[in-house]
């Protein structure tokens, strides 16, 4: 055979399809490698909602839990507390919670929270994700009416977790999903169906 | 008799030539290094190629020897390590290697890089010398990454979160990419055992196999030197360049003092200052990961921090991180962005050596910026030398083009 018996159409098309079959088994035999290294059903199980007693919590007492790895807030603020949120709100970058995905719909509220005086909030910051501060007294600057302050970029947060303008954080902090079980007990992610 | 002779294999070439019928052996070593033809008047600047291949050398061997005892759990590696710095028989010294090398490892590329600044390395006909090149300090980023969050330290577990995070700026895709990158909700032991084998699979490889391209390249196109003059183009009459001399056995030779010096220098820190006043290995992170607690004060080790810098004086996540990545990206458009048709800095105007200077102080100071907090003056400053960060490669196709040269020579001369 010469080269000009070459069927040169043929042979690109062989070509071609040689080249799409292989490179579509390539494509297909990646998908459970990649799909290894999603979150396994460990972590997925280990990810399940969290109860958390609040009896105990006295106003103006916080404590610290972690839920699915990441630490959350629990804060009971007091009447002062909750009567503060007002003064700063002219100060924020979204005071309604107007961002939907950093809160349930049943947070968004004055005080983004169930119970007003019941705050439920991740102790992530929006920005890097470092765990802010709890700086809960007013002052020493006078635009600070206690909240949150993260130490790596300087981001600060009122006592619901709502972000200030001019801070590197873009949102509020993330509420996460809760519930109450009983008047003294919440869950944390999850609010639908049986405790 | 002949004929019995070489049917019993008795060896016509000797041992070398049996084995260079079967392997290219003395082919490669003659195209490689006893006839490949370097520049005659190599400087100071030249040793760190060759250094940074030690180092590489230095962080393989330690790297495999601290995986024999090193444990990638979230429950065993902080005390994984401290068990190699005190039971293990010399742990401590293989562990301090590894950690000053890698910032040697930074040390000797981030000034290997000046070096193609000074003489216009990056420039045609070693545009693809200069991208390996890149493409190898972006798998040594990603390797110091990684392996700086398997000691499982305060630093790690909060560095990590935070570098992570910045792929949550990426809209729409971030938060599942975040999640897909941890491998769980949170960094957790899932996210320490798939850095582990990126830090001793993965990106060793990547690395090691682009060193390999980086020098095929080199060697196709030839090394260039401190004048930026192209020695191929003079030739003897055996066709070896006027300027050149093989590079085994006198660069070589040469090399091997470097090498001791620096290796006295690597050595004076590695026993006498290991953690450098916690610029190599930062005092938080002799604390186990707390996920309750940021520590007050975060940074990354030093080799990072310029390009945090960068991050930390935009007001606004996304457009810090897009910076951020833009400072670390641009450097690889640099063949095409310097329109000067001379390579070597001794040969440019005074607008280059400027921008030059300008360029490597505003690096020096952001490192440094980005290690203070990121308050006050400190962020004005940063602000300012991130604009001369950019200013100098966004504005090279200008002022590179009206650069006032000087002639180039045709051969090669001495200075001093």
């Amino acid at each position: 055979m010469t080269e000009d018996d070459v069927d040169r159409n043929r042979r690109h098309f062989l070509a071609i399809a040689t080249a799409v079959t292989g490179g579509a088994g390539i494509a297909l035999a990646a998908i459970p490698f990649l799909s290894s290294l999603q979150p396994s059903a460990r972590a997925l199980a280990l990810g399940a909602p969290v109860e958390v007693p609040v009896g105990s919590l006295e106003p103006g007492e916080m404590i610290r839990v972690i839920w699915r790895g990441r630490l959350v807030f629990v804060l009971r603020r007091d009447e002062e507390m909750l009567s503060r949120l007002v003064n700063v709100t002219d100060l924020l970058r979204d005071p309604d919670s107007a961002v939907v995905e950093q809160q349930p719909r049943y947070a968004v509220n004055e005080y983004r929270s169930i119970k007003p005086e019941l705050l439920v909030v991740e102790g992530s910051c929006t920005h890097l994700g470092c765990a802010p501060l709890a700086e809960f007294q007013i002052g020493p600057d006078e635009d600070w009416f206690g909240g949150f302050f993260c130490p790596c970029h300087g981001s600060r947060f009122d006592l619901a977790g709502r972000v200030y303008k001019g801070v590197p954080a873009p949102t509020n902090l993330r509420i996460p999903p809760y519930r109450f079980i009983r008047d003294d007990v919440i869950m944390i992610g999850a609010d639908t169906g049986a405790a | 008799m002949a004929r019995i002779e070489s049917e019993i294999g008795t060896p016509q070439g000797g041992f070398m030539k049996w084995i260079d019928d079967r392997f290219p052996f003395t082919k490669t070593m003659q195209k490689h290094a006893t006839e490949y033809y370097a520049s005659k008047n190599f400087n100071f600047w030249y040793y760190f190629g060759v250094l940074a291949m030690v180092v590489l050398i230095i962080q393989l061997v330690t790297g495999i020897f601290l995986t024999m005892n090193y444990k990638p759990a979230a429950a065993d590696a902080f005390a994984s390590v401290e068990y190699i710095m005190r039971d293990v028989e010399w742990g401590w010294l293989i562990r301090y290697m590894h950690s000053t090398g890698a910032s040697f490892f930074f040390i000797v590329v981030y000034l290997h890089m000046f070096r193609a600044l000074l003489y216009g390395s990056h420039k045609k006909p070693r545009e693809l010398i200069w991208i390996i090149g890149m493409l190898i300090f972006f798998a040594m980023m990603a390797e110091g990454f990684a392996g700086y969050l398997l000691p499982w330290g305060q630093m790690s577990y909060w560095g990590a979160q935070v570098i992570i995070s910045l792929f949550g700026a990426i809209p729409v895709v971030g938060e599942a990419l975040v999640e897909y990158i941890r491998g769980d909700y949170s960094i957790s032991d899932i996210t320490l055992n798939r850095f582990f084998a990126l830090h001793v699979v993965v990106l060793p490889l990547a690395l090691i196999a682009l060193v390999f391209v980086h020098l095929v390249a080199l060697h196709e196109v030839g090394s260039n030197n401190p004048d930026g003059v192209e020695i191929k183009e003079k030739k003897d009459a055996n066709g070896i360049p006027l300027d050149g001399v093989a590079f085994h056995p006198y660069h070589t030779s040469k090399d091997l003092v470097a090498i001791v010096v620096f290796l006295m220098i690597f050595s004076f820190v590695l026993f006498f200052a290991p953690d450098l006043g916690g610029y190599f290995l930062e005092h938080a992170n002799f604390e186990p990961a707390n996920t309750m607690a940021t520590p007050e004060h975060i940074a990354p080790v030093w080799y990072f921090t310029p390009y945090y810098a960068i991050l930390r004086a935009v007001p606004n996540k996304l457009w810090g991180a897009i910076l951020m990545g833009g400072s670390v990206l641009l450097p690889l458009f640099l063949p095409w962005l310097d329109r000067c048709r001379v390579k070597s800095i001794r040969y440019r105007g005074w607008i280059y050596k400027s921008a030059l200077a300008l360029f490597a102080i505003s690096f020096l100071v952001l490192g440094w910026l980005g290690l203070q907090p990121a308050t006050g003056l400190y962020v004005i400053l940063a602000r300012i030398f991130s604009v001369i960060y950019f200013g100098f490669f966004l504005l090279m196709p200008y002022y590179t083009s009206i650069d006032k040269t000087k002639p180039v020579p045709d051969r090669v001369v001495y200075h001093g």
